[in-house]
């Protein structure tokens, strides 16, 4: 079956195209991209007219959940919700039981990805064995397994010569070293961002500081090392500070936020609603500004949401016991699109930072709609305003503070290789 | 629907203090002098009466007769379900009550329901050898088996009716009033 | 009349200066029922309070315990410990269990902040917060401010320095919004370590030394410390606390001539407070905060009561 988009605005970064085209899917590969295109025979034309087509956004900061707790999300459930949000590759972090941190769960995950069929997955492998900080596991051969990407995720790497030793050695076999910036000594016990709403909610506060010197360190070690790091989910002024300065001198560092950062602050928890406990912590007003300004001005190359699907039953304590983390596949797009009605992001930025810099970042192929790429698409209605349904979420975890928010736009078509996995056209 | 008001004054300055007059009286020529007898007013109403007829007896007498005072919001039988609780009022007893005889003192007598809390009231202080009842006005309607020893005036009156005894000390000026309803 | 209309107590953020006087005055009036023989009203009668205690606490459990007795009300007492709730029934699944046993108020202590909101959304029942962990402790404020009124007859324009561990502290944090509200001028002190960031956010000055904030004070309350926060490096050692931080008669001079001395119990005697301080009733009212704890609670209780229609 081919496809033909028609009159949408194609938005294709990694050409700087811009503009009102049509867009021609032919086996499962972009055919070709121009005016007044004629549909082939056994062709499904769609008219797009008024909708943005933009190479298929990847969220390269999943949480998938398999194996080992399928009651917080499967890799089937989690590639139905990223293609619900317009996604249709996403890379999942190790932090599964058992980890990843072998070939066998790295090929058991791209099994279940098959099975699924729906958007593509990218395997992040651990940096050590069980992610506990001390052996590093076989870089190589979880590569040839198809990962794509190195990280300890949620438990950084601590030892300053592990981190050296890993992106030594894994800038050597071109694979990206991602850590979650947390230094573990100065957060212990911290539950939220320190500041003023710490101290009045008597909450343990997690400083600043804490994804500021590691962000920092890493960037030295990337630095004198000659090696590319890509630092995860910024959250704090002082890290986007320390990336701005470190891009400037020419270290090879790249960096992502995700929604939630951009949009809410400390303030929210001030009702203990542990939807809005996540890590790195929500911080404050002036953070969320140079999250802003860091997207603007290119220190922040990535959009990716951290999806962190939760049950109910994580979620659903004492503040103190409640598992970090927001399902965030679903309204990430919406909430992004904020960023350009807001005049922080145009549209080609905004779409280089959830499709083309990712794929960059973690050497995927194409995100492009050149003719000959593999055609991943996304079909984005820009003026769907919509209100966050929690129950209709795909993924199983329903953990979002954004339920009942009401959103400007959303994905209105995903197709994976040609093959539409998602059709939101019709739906209001 | 516009309420029409009537009220009609029943008692005036001096028909109260001929009243508390007679009731002193009354209250020692029962119990053959002051000796053992103590007086305790009900909160908020019965205080003021309470401390004149102190006055009375103490001067008839020559001597002082102890007087103390009865919050019995906290002994309502309607308080555990009251959705609004009233404010409790201090209690001050300065005085033990085991074997004296009390003359409790409340202004108007109606259904009863506040003389069985004090009566509760009062027996948690100690275990008095008599209580005994004054009031000012007896409006009848009673939902207990209760009645004064001593009483200013029976006035009989409709539920629908409500009766005040204004008090110089409350009020700034002594009479007591029928109100109908119609 | 101001009437309490909140359905829980949770924290001296949440009441008004008007819900503050109603509680206060109410208390005041139950203080005698202490004093008498029959230490025993019969207003709370067939009502019953569940005092669900996550975390050890002897004194807060007893005077609420006392206080529901005071008022007739069936007292139960749970204690359970937060490790065996991590591992097993959860907080809503008790409460869910205790809600569905028809208590009239459960009086809960815990460990986490904010286990009380999360209890208060989900049952019907009256909930008073008995300290979450360095949240709040609004029942100890509420005393703490009964005693400041019986002994100063008033809050408004004192000076009172809180010392101590102001970081850890949920006594201190309800007495700041308490006192601010009630118009007294809150000063803090205590080590550095131990000073919440963004505290004069709060509406206070904080200092570092014990002198700053007791100069010209018209009360001093001293706040427990927790022998175990030497082992997070919060404070080198005890002596060494005890050396800055411990009131005694010589730092004590620099307050108002008629100042007295609070704290929350129970003392560490020559840590916080020399034992001569706290010992001497001439300025300590550390016994009358306990007796107007029990008053308090008895007003909270019968405040809350009866609500539920």
């Amino acid at each position: 079956m081919n496809l033909l988009l028609k009159g949408g605005r194609i938005l294709d970064p990694s050409r700087n195209i811009d503009g009102v085209m049509d867009l021609l899917v032919k086996n499962g590969t972009i055919a070709a991209c121009g005016p007044d295109l004629q549909a082939p025979p056994e062709t499904q034309t769609l008219d797009v007219g008024g909708l943005i087509v933009s190479p298929g956004l990847i969220d390269m900061h999943v949480h998938l959940r398999e194996p080992g707790q399928e009651y917080k999300e499967t890799v089937a459930t989690g590639a139905a919700a990223a293609v619900a949000g317009g996604f249709t590759a996403v890379a999942c972090m190790p932090n599964t039981l058992p980890v990843n941190d072998t070939r066998s769960i790295t090929e058991f995950i791209l099994r279940r990805a098959g099975e699924a069929g729906l958007a593509r997955i990218y395997p992040i492998a651990a940096v050590s064995l069980g992610q506990e900080g001390r052996q590093m596991t076989e870089f190589a051969d979880l590569k040839d397994a198809g990962a794509v990407a190195l990280s300890d995720d949620g438990k950084p790497v601590m030892d300053a010569a592990l981190m050296r030793r890993t992106l030594e050695y894994a800038e050597s076999l071109g694979l990206t070293v991602i850590q979650h910036c947390e230094d573990l000594s100065l957060s212990a016990g911290g539950l939220m961002h320190e500041g003023y709403y710490s101290t009045i909610l008597g909450m343990r506060g997690i400083p600043a500081i804490a994804e500021d010197i590691i962000a920092n360190r890493d960037i030295l070690i990337a630095e004198y090392s000659g090696t590319r790091i890509h630092i995860a989910h910024v959250s704090t002024a002082g890290a986007v500070r320390i990336l701005r300065e470190a891009k400037k001198r020419g270290v090879r560092v790249t960096a992502e936020t995700a929604p939630h950062y951009f949009t809410l602050t400390d303030e929210s928890l001030t009702g203990y609603n542990t939807a809005f406990k996540v890590n790195p912590p929500l911080r404050t007003a002036e953070d969320v500004a140079a999250i802003k300004e860091g997207l603007a001005d290119g220190t922040l190359d990535v959009i990716a949401c951290d999806h962190a699907p939760h049950a109910r039953t994580d979620k659903e304590v004492e503040f103190e016991y409640a598992s970090n983390g927001i399902s965030g596949l679903e309204t990430s797009l919406g909430l992004s699109l904020k960023l350009i009605e807001d005049g922080v992001l145009s549209w080609p930025d905004l779409i280089a930072k959830m499709s083309l810099n990712p794929a960059r970042i973690l050497n995927l192929p194409s995100a492009s709609l050149a003719p000959g790429a593999c055609a991943d698409i996304t079909v984005i209605d820009p003026n769907r305003p919509w209100t966050v349904d929690l129950k209709a979420f795909r993924s199983r975890g329903k953990n979002s503070p954004f339920g009942g928010c009401a959103l400007p736009g959303r994905a209105v078509l995903t197709i994976v290789g040609g093959e539409i996995k998602y059709n939101g056209l019709a739906s209001q | 629907m516009a309420k029409k008001h009537s009220v009609k004054v029943v008692m005036d300055s001096e028909g109260i203090d001929r009243c508390l007059t007679r009731i002193a009286y009354e209250i020692l020529e029962k119990n053959k002098g002051m000796d053992g007898l103590v007086i305790v007013g009900i909160r908020t109403g019965g205080i003021y009466l309470a401390q004149r007829l102190q006055k009375k007896i103490s001067a008839i007498e020559g001597r002082e007769i102890p007087m103390g005072i009865l919050d019995i919001t906290l002994y309502r039988d309607d308080i555990a379900k009251a959705t609004q609780k009233p404010s409790p009022g201090k209690t001050q007893i300065p005085f033990d009550l085991t074997e004296k005889k009390v003359v409790l003192v409340d202004d108007v007598l109606f259904t009863g329901r506040t003389i069985r809390a004090a009566m509760d009231a009062l027996i948690d202080f100690g275990r008095p050898k008599m209580i005994q009842l004054a009031v000012l006005i007896d409006r009848g309607h009673r939902e207990l088996p209760i009645r004064a020893d001593y009483v200013g005036k029976n006035l009989p009156s409709s539920l629908w009716e409500a009766v005040s005894v204004n008090l110089m000390e409350k009020n700034g000026k002594d009479e007591v009033t029928i109100e109908e309803d119609h | 009349m101001t009437k309490l209309t909140k359905k829980d107590i949770l924290g001296m953020a949440d009441l008004t200066v008007d819900e503050i006087h109603l509680i206060l005055e109410t208390a005041e009036s139950f203080l005698e029922i202490s004093t008498r023989d029959i230490k025993k009203v019969p207003t709370l009668r067939g009502k019953s309070i569940i005092n669900l205690f996550y975390e050890a606490s002897t004194r807060t459990r007893t005077s609420f315990e006392i206080a529901g007795k005071r008022l007739s009300a069936d007292t139960i007492n749970i204690s359970a410990s937060t490790s065996s709730v991590v591992k097993g029934e959860t907080l809503i699944d008790t409460a869910r269990n205790l809600e569905a046993m028809n208590p009239d108020i459960i009086v809960l202590r815990h460990s986490a902040a904010g286990a009380p909101h999360l209890l208060a959304g989900l049952v019907r029942q009256s909930i008073i917060n008995a300290g979450d962990g360095a949240h709040e402790h609004p029942s100890q404020a509420l005393l703490d401010m009964m005693t400041i009124r019986e002994k100063k007859g008033r809050i408004a324009g004192l000076k009172i320095a809180l010392v101590g561990d102001i970081q850890h502290s949920r006594v201190a944090r309800s007495n700041i919004y308490g006192l601010n509200k009630m118009g007294a001028r809150v000063v803090v002190a205590g080590p550095a370590t131990m000073m919440p960031r963004d505290i004069e956010k709060m509406g206070v000055e904080a200092f570092t030394r014990i002198e700053d904030a007791i100069v010209d004070a018209d009360v001093v309350m001293m706040l427990r410390i927790q022998l175990e926060r030497q082992k997070q490096n919060l404070f080198p050692s005890l002596r060494e606390y005890a050396q800055r931080y411990c009131l005694n008669r010589t730092n004590f001079k620099l307050a108002k001539s008629d100042a007295i001395v609070m704290h929350p119990g129970p003392i560490n005697r020559g840590v916080e407070i020399s034992p001569d301080i706290a010992d001497d009733s001439g300025f300590s009212v550390i016994l009358d905060q306990v007796a107007n704890g029990v008053a308090v609670r008895m007003a909270l209780l019968y405040l809350l009561s009866g609500g539920n229609e």
